[in-house]
């Protein structure tokens, strides 16, 4: 028998090693996708078997399946396991399983090694964290265990890299038997369940009783069952009188049953196991009432000073960049529509993209070690409490500080929190979180109309305005929440329950790539929006209906004769946009965004930000028609201060209309690729519309009652 | 007098586990490795006194929120 192509899933429990033996096996070849079907992040990648059935070298595929404590799901990413291992037709389905297995806690972690096992897909165990285990006083016997378990056991360190030839041997081996061992079931199934198997079995031409089992008690989860056999399923349950919630746990119970005997074997103490020192010694800092919450502030503040201090350095040369290299190339390419298309509409849409990635990549850099170190579990244990106020889950702090750089991957974080109705609430609020495209729109409003004087002699006046600005977006958060727990219905009670892993050091290698992938997440899903509307925006304002334009600039330099040609070109660019198809649109919704204090060209760049607020600031340069340079936030401030209100000939930009339009973007749904992320992650149209209404509306009314409150 | 449950310890006492008094929540913490006979130790309590963490069979800390502690009998 030959084959070609090899594929490995690793499983194994939460914290157990799982990503690290991953990097491990695979280095850096490998790549994120989704699971065909669902949208759960897949991460794939391969390594070289050589002299496997006498080829110099073969390929094989390593697929890292989502940490589970058991092979029933607990929250959406954990459907995914089985919906492979129980379909040996999915094209993932594995040759080999690999169980990860956290050594020192192994009776735990071997109740996921007997079901993988049952379900008769060929298996190893990676004994993991000897290391700790012999840290706690435990030794751990693997030949004895292999025995009992009648699979290899392989005793690795993911970390060190130690044991992964042992292990990729052991892979080597399993696939060269042509046939698989005779399998012992860990669990016998009992009374009715034994003739409903069998009904199953011959049903669905299935040759394994476990998977049997699970089609009975899963098929819900199951996205390779149609529904008229989900139906038929129901009316076994019911012939057979089958409580699946009493199954499950006598199952549960009889596992352990077997387990208990084989870990006292193989697994001896000496003396007192215990955690390791440091891990019990933090835990008494860092959950402290007092402690925990001075350390968390201070890790958030140097978070805060991270992304927006030390990213601004970058920022700066990056913009840089992007200014000249749309100088140079408006210079080389010959002049024409085309070359406008590429610099002002391409290009200009590409550099508002990369400028946000040095702080993306920062807060995920930061955001991985946290997670890494083991300090964000503790995170989540001190701040449930006042999080479950609000409706929300202590887990929900890492989508909500992710937030205040991209509300698109810290959505995609919210898959973590196993209650439904948090993991919503939570997506419903992260929005709200003042995110890095923010930013550009509250520094210039912000330099428009805040004096820099000094309060209370070092607090800069402009600063506190910004701070207020995120502290807002939080309150905001919060305070929605809670008013969006009183309207949407809780089925079911929410749920914490989180192991705490023992403190470790970050691994670089694994925080460099995992900042990496979100910096290539940010780029690809929100670049897309942003250059698409860079485009339609530079096509919207520089044609016109008929021949409006054409006879708006003949009308100007008419009118404006013996003028410099420079104020004539001004005029001409002004009167020309006034009349493009952009123009028109603004004049057309001016009526709704006059409550606000908003004039026509506000208008343009409210539309045009819509489908992202990163586009703000560049269209209000575009708008208020400045040559050359459109990111240079000092001239965009001349130019707005120079503006003119239509209707009253004063200063168009007064704080009355600069904090009426900070509020504004406090609070509005102004991302495309937020709403599209919801739709994806919710399944469905109904909440990214319900919170695209709720935040605009917010914004509506904040911007409405600050402007009238301060005109 | 109600049953002694892992809310009713206090911080570094310890207790056995004696049954689950919620069938859903009860296989959680099966899966989790709380298993009855399994000896637990109450580590830590987050401030404003919820959640908690226990110590379970000196393996390892799990964190647990005061209505899933309750769950939890001891003997």
């Amino acid at each position: 028998m030959k084959q070609v192509h090899i594929k490995v899933a690793l499983v194994g429990n939460p914290n157990a090693g799982k990503s690290t033996l991953f990097n491990a096996l695979t280095g850096l070849r490998q790549k994120t996708g989704n699971f065909p079907g669902v949208t759960v992040e897949k991460k794939s990648g391969t390594f070289r078997l050589s002299g496997l059935e006498g080829q110099p070298d073969t390929a094989v595929t390593v697929v890292d399946l989502p940490g589970t404590y058991s092979i029933y799901p607990k929250s959406k990413d954990e459907t995914v396991v089985m919906d492979i291992l129980a379909n040996p037709k999915h094209p993932d389905y594995p040759d080999v399983v690999i169980i990860v297995a956290d050594a020192s806690n192994l009776q735990r972690n071997l109740l996921l090694f007997t079901e993988v096992s049952d379900l008769g897909v060929p298996s190893i165990l990676a004994l993991n964290m000897l290391d700790v285990a012999s840290s706690m006083n435990l030794t751990v016997n693997a030949v004895q265990l292999a025995m009992q378990l009648n699979v290899p056991v392989i005793r690795i360190n993911a970390r060190t890299g130690e044991g992964i030839g042992n292990l990729k041997e052991a892979v080597k081996q399993i696939v060269e038997k042509s046939e698989k061992p005779a399998l012992q079931y860990f669990y016998e199934p009992k009374g009715k369940e034994v003739e409903m198997i069998e009904e199953v079995r011959e049903l669905y031409q299935l040759d394994n009783d476990y998977v049997a089992l699970q089609y009975v008690c899963q098929h819900d989860n199951f996205s390779f069952l149609e529904q008229p056999v989900r139906a038929k399923l129901d009316t076994l349950i019911e012939k057979y009188g089958f409580d699946e919630n009493h199954f499950l746990a006598s199952e549960t119970v009889a596992r352990y049953e077997k387990i208990k005997p084989i870990v006292s074997k193989a697994v001896k103490s000496q003396g007192i196991t215990e955690q390791p020192y440091w891990t019990r010694k933090l835990d008494s800092i860092l959950l402290h009432s007092v402690w925990g919450y001075v350390t968390f502030a201070f890790v958030l503040l140097v978070v805060f000073q991270a992304i927006f201090a030390w990213a601004s350095y970058p920022m700066d040369m990056l913009d840089a960049a992007t200014a000249q290299t749309i100088e140079w190339t408006k210079e080389v390419l010959p002049k024409g529509v085309l070359n406008d298309l590429i610099t002002d509409g391409i290009l200009a849409g590409i550099g508002g993209i990369i400028i946000f990635i040095p702080q993306i990549a920062i807060l995920f850099a930061l955001v991985s070690v946290l997670e890494e170190s083991g300090y964000m579990a503790r995170v989540m244990v001190i701040m449930d409490k006042l999080m479950r106020r609000f409706g929300l889950n202590g887990r929900s702090v890492v989508p909500l500080i992710s937030g205040v750089a991209c509300a698109v991957p810290a959505i995609m974080t919210t898959r973590s929190i196993s209650s439904r109705y948090e993991r919503l609430l939570t997506i419903l609020v992260t929005p709200l979180m003042s995110c890095s495209a923010r930013l550009p729109i509250y520094t210039i409003l912000i330099a428009l109309v805040v004096p820099t004087t000094k309060v209370f002699g070092f607090f800069n006046m402009q600063g506190l305005v910004l701070f207020g600005l995120y502290v807002l977006g939080l309150v905001g958060a919060l305070g929605s929440a809670w008013l969006l727990s009183l309207f949407i219905p809780r089925k079911e009670p929410g749920y914490f329950m989180l192991e705490m892993p023992t403190y470790k050091w970050p691994r670089w290698g694994h925080v460099g790539f995992s900042m990496y992938e979100s910096v290539k997440s940010f780029v690809l899903e929100a670049g897309k929006v942003i250059m698409a509307i860079s485009i339609i925006l530079w096509v919207l304002a520089s044609y016109g209906p008929g021949d409006s334009m054409r006879n708006a600039e003949n009308r100007v330099i008419a009118e404006m004769g013996t003028k410099p040609q420079e104020e004539i070109n001004v005029a001409v660019a002004s009167a020309k946009l006034e009349n493009s198809y952009a123009g028109q649109f603004g004049h057309f919704i001016e009526p709704v965004i006059r409550p606000l204090g908003y004039d026509w060209k506000i208008g343009i760049a409210l539309l045009a930000s819509f489908a992202a607020r990163e586009v703000f600031v560049g269209t209000m340069a575009t708008i208020y028609s400045i040559g050359g340079d459109s990111e240079d936030v000092l001239t965009v401030k001349e130019k707005l201060l120079n503006e003119k209100n239509p209707y009253t000939g004063a200063a168009m930009f007064t704080p009355a209309v600069c904090y009426s339009l900070l509020m504004f973007y406090v609070f509005a749904m102004m991302c495309m690729s937020t709403i599209a992320v919801v739709y994806r992650e919710t399944h469905g149209w109904k909440w990214p519309l319900i919170q695209l209404v709720y935040l605009m509306a917010l914004a509506y009314v904040s911007a409405f009652a600050t402007f009238q409150l301060l005109s | 007098m109600s049953a002694r449950t892992v809310c009713s310890l206090r911080k570094g006492e310890k207790g056995v586990i004696k049954s689950f008094t919620n069938r859903e929540m009860s296989l959680k913490l099966l899966e989790m490795g709380c298993l009855p006979g399994s000896e637990v130790r109450l580590d830590a309590i987050a401030p404003f006194g919820d959640p908690i963490c226990i110590n379970v069979g000196g393996c390892y800390s799990l964190s647990l929120r005061l209505n899933e502690a309750a769950v939890i009998e001891l003997e």
